[in-house]
């Protein structure tokens, strides 16, 4: 199969919908192809997300400690300092473990990128601390997005495609307990997904506040928050 | 998510799902429990939807929970959700499945629904407004694209068989998956409507 042809089984892949030799047969050129991989890393989620289509169902009670007797059993096999992406040979050996491995090629290709970005690289690593950090709890954000907030009240907020402020002003976040809400910096919208370190901890069950503001940002909120979200 | 059933995983249930695998990584058998807790209802839904058959999607769920019992490692959950990961286990396991059992149906199927009301509430209500979501944008595809990506995604139909089933060049089921799917994205993208939306103007990407 041509190249092209191979770029073009990207959809039918993330959809399952290859029968075992394309399958082989893409993912032998998914190693081989970022533009691929980077695709598809996208049309995973599209696709895995016709699964919450789906009306969810309860399975027979027996089968939680069918899955864990069996893992129990396995328990040995696992071992975790194996490199992770040294794969491309084993895509098409397993059937059974391909979507396992083939996410992990194409991710390998966003790792590229993020260290192509060092220039954010300390705002990126506060941010990454916060939502790798044990313990760590994420809130949805309506519309799009995610605050996560550690034990200690560190805080990262994700947004997914927030619009540029308007003219003259600036995002600002904030932490509100009781009272007064506390400013917890000013940001801009950055394409896809804006992620902010937020500038002050969020104590268990504080508010965190998104308003506009005025270019510099505000010691008081002067306008009225867009997003709101209660912690627990 | 988080869910716990009982005592045993309630530790957990401040984690993100991607914190839960690197764990299951370790081998540590209370997070796979807290996984399945989390997924084990969306997995078997969809592992019903596509197989039909209430045996052979436990055992669907229980292959593709097994699997991520040994490959956690090879997860990376900075590139990757880990909902995804999952459930792109479970998925690929049910359609394997289908295809050796030939059981594979389109329509709908009553019973599978009957059980659907038992989760806490909290799950209830987030899975109720992804599904929505979901159905929502799905409705909004052309006829075409919508019929490609149903039968491929829930019947686990191949591309071939697909183009035999409705008549078309192969080429034409292809570029149908592949717009249908890009649009899909796009749609899920978009602000909901009748929802509050980000101020001051929608986004216009």
């Amino acid at each position: 199969m041509g190249t092209e042809a191979l770029h073009d089984l990207t959809a039918a892949y993330a959809l399952d919908a290859l029968d075992p030799q394309e399958r082989r047969e893409y993912e032998a050129h998914l190693a081989r192809c970022e533009r691929c991989r980077d695709e598809l890393a996208s049309l995973s989620d599209t696709a895995t997300s016709l699964a919450y289509a789906v009306d969810p169902a309860s399975p027979g009670p027996a089968l939680r400690e069918r899955i864990l007797s069996s893992a129990r059993a396995e328990r040995p096999n696992v071992v975790p300092l194996r490199p992770r992406w040294a794969v491309p040979a084993a895509v098409t050996a397993v059937v059974a473990v391909a979507a396992a491995i083939a996410l992990a090629v194409w991710a390998t290709s966003l790792s590229d990128k993020l260290d192509r970005e060092r220039s954010h690289a300390s705002a990126q690593e506060r941010i990454a601390a916060v939502l790798a950090a044990p313990g760590a709890h994420p809130y949805g954000v309506p519309n799009g997005g995610v605050l996560t907030v550690t034990p200690n009240g560190e805080a990262a907020l994700v947004l997914r495609r927030l619009p540029a402020a308007r003219k003259g002003m600036t995002y600002e976040a904030w932490v509100a307990e009781s009272g007064t809400p506390r400013p917890a910096g000013t940001f801009e919208a950055a394409g896809d997904v804006t992620a902010v370190a937020l500038a002050v901890p969020v104590p268990h069950g504080a508010t965190v506040l998104v308003t506009q503001e005025k270019d510099g940002g505000s010691q008081v909120p002067e306008h009225m928050p867009f997003i709101t979200v209660k912690t627990a | 998510m988080g869910k716990t059933v009982d005592g045993m995983s309630r530790a957990f249930a401040h984690l993100s799902d991607e914190a839960v695998v690197a764990l299951i990584a370790r081998s540590d058998e209370q997070a796979l429990a807290e996984l399945y807790d989390r997924f084990g209802r969306v997995a078997y839904g969809l592992a019903l939807r596509i197989l039909r058959d209430e045996a052979l999607a436990e055992d669907a769920v229980q292959d593709a929970f097994l699997t991520a019992w040994r490959r956690a490692d090879t997860f990376m959950p900075e590139r990757a959700k880990a909902s995804t990961w999952l459930l792109t286990l479970v998925h690929r396991r049910a359609v394997d499945l289908v295809r050796r059992e030939e059981r594979r149906r389109t329509e709908p199927i009553e019973a599978a629904g009957e059980r659907a009301g038992e989760g806490p509430a909290e799950d209830a209500v987030w899975l109720r407004y992804e599904r929505e979501r979901v159905q929502a944008a799905l409705s909004r595809l052309p006829d075409q694209q919508r019929e490609a990506l149903e039968l491929a995604y829930y019947g686990g139909f191949t591309q071939s068989e697909l183009a035999e089933r409705l008549g078309q060049p192969v080429g034409t089921i292809k570029s149908r998956m592949f717009s249908g799917l890009g649009r899909l994205r796009e749609l899920l993208a978009e602000p909901e409507p009748g929802e509050r939306t980000w101020e001051p103007r929608p986004s216009t990407t």
